[in-house]
């Protein structure tokens, strides 16, 4: 058996990485998963959080992902993501910013549907700040 | 003959117009590159998606439960046709051979006894179809706006997923331009609601080999359960598949004005060269003329 797993990370604006690596950490709804493989099929959900992609014991890619699903196999990983950004990327003034404006916005919404709209991007941009002031 | 003064004033409307069609194409040619990147970009997702929900169909094959976005509610009464078409036109046969599929489709489930309703998506497939299917248009069809965004297609598909909900319509196609190439364009239909996967849309007649590929397909193990994940991943492949359909078709729609403003471009020289022969003509026509006029003259004197 191969040891190393197709790992594929897209999102709906672009492929982010699509490569053979040792082991990725995915942060499943119902608790981080790492993956590696001849890893047993799995669905799952992924809620806000980094994943960790590793080759040769070490952390290579660290990836910010805002919802979405894995899908796993014994030869591949694939994970769909709603948002996806490097860790590296994240620019922390401009996510600072963004959430002080979700704030007003929330504020100003109106029906139901805009509130969890917005909530769910408030959601998301906290997530990116927590994970941004971790790795500091 | 027209006089020199028509002439010349025709030749420099010709040479305007060909100065804002190449410039169309000009401006077309890079906003193609920029919605070519997108569409190509956006494909690898689309295409996962589709697979895992292949998979997760074929696991729910012949159960009971299954939800309604992916096996439908049973009934196959009233078709939506989602067109999707550009805002602007001078495109070519761009939109046009989207609402000539669209009266054909139309035209054909009518004959079958189905109710047809349509959402446009993007201007001018609702005015093109305004003429003669005014009574089936849905509404909610509304513009595409200048740049597709993944939310676009989120109202749209939650517009299509609202109607469905509410027992409006019972199955969904959505009709776009598939971008091919620069050149050329093919009009797709994809099947949205209830869902097929593509690749198994033959395979579907034969109930019992897709229940058997789909026993191999069924081991998967799912994380939270079955049903709390097609009750996400239904709604957004629903948008996904939307959004992907908006971004073929914009590439598609640069690509194709691009190739009508060339061919305009083009036009435009060839009918200067031959108005410009036609002016020098007339031109020398009245030159030769003045002066048989003034030898004659001067040869009575």
């Amino acid at each position: 058996m191969a040891d190393t797993v197709e790992f594929e990370l897209v999102s709906p604006e672009r492929l982010l990485l699509s490569r053979a690596v040792e082991m990725v950490v995915v942060p499943g709804e119902e608790g981080d998963f790492g993956v590696l493989p001849g890893h047993a099929k799995l669905i799952s959900a992924v809620r806000p959080g980094v994943i960790e992609v590793y080759e040769g014991d070490k952390v290579t890619d660290r990836i910010f992902v805002a919802g979405g699903f894995a899908e796993v196999t014994a030869e591949r990983c694939t994970v769909l993501a709603e948002i996806a950004v490097p860790v590296a990327e994240i620019d922390r003034g401009r996510v600072e910013q963004d959430l002080r404006n979700l704030i007003d916005e929330l504020a100003a919404a109106k029906s139901d549907d805009d509130r969890a709209s917005v909530a769910s991007k408030i959601a998301v941009a906290e997530g990116m700040l927590q994970v941004v002031s971790a790795a500091r | 003959m027209p006089s020199l003064k028509s002439l010349r004033l025709r030749i420099n409307s010709v040479k305007s117009t060909r100065k804002i069609t190449s410039a169309m194409k000009m401006v077309a040619a890079a906003k193609l590159r920029r919605a070519q990147e997108q569409a190509q970009a956006a494909r690898p997702y689309a295409e996962r998606m589709e697979r895992m929900l292949g998979s997760l169909s074929a696991s729910f094959a012949g159960n009971e439960g299954a939800p309604a976005l992916l096996a439908g509610n049973g009934r196959d009464k009233t078709h939506l046709v989602v067109a999707v078409s550009s805002d602007r036109g001078l495109c070519g046969g761009f939109n046009g051979a989207i609402a000539r599929y669209v009266r054909n489709k139309t035209k054909r489930l009518i004959a079958e006894g189905k109710t047809v309703k349509i959402l446009g998506v993007g201007r001018k497939a609702r005015d093109m179809l305004r003429r003669d299917l005014a009574g089936l248009i849905a509404p909610g069809s509304d513009e595409l706006g200048r740049v597709v965004v993944f939310g676009r297609a989120q109202d749209a598909a939650r517009r299509v997923a609202q109607m469905f909900e509410a027992g409006e319509v019972d199955v969904v196609t959505i009709v776009y331009n598939r971008f091919k190439s620069v050149i050329s364009q093919i009009v797709t239909e994809q099947q949205l609601i209830p869902f097929a996967p593509p690749s198994a849309d033959k395979a579907s007649g034969d109930k019992a080999k897709a229940g058997a590929s789909g026993a191999d397909l069924a081991i998967y193990e799912y994380e939270p359960d079955e049903a709390e994940i097609l009750a996400k991943l239904l709604p957004l492949n629903l948008s996904v598949q939307v959004f992907r359909a908006l971004l073929e078709s914009t590439a598609s729609e640069h690509g194709a004005r691009m190739t009508a403003m060339d061919n305009a471009t083009r036009n435009a020289g060839d009918m200067i060269d031959r108005l410009t022969l036609n002016y020098n003509r007339t031109r020398q026509a009245m030159i030769t003329k003045e002066l048989i006029e003034i030898i004659s003259g001067a040869e009575a004197v």
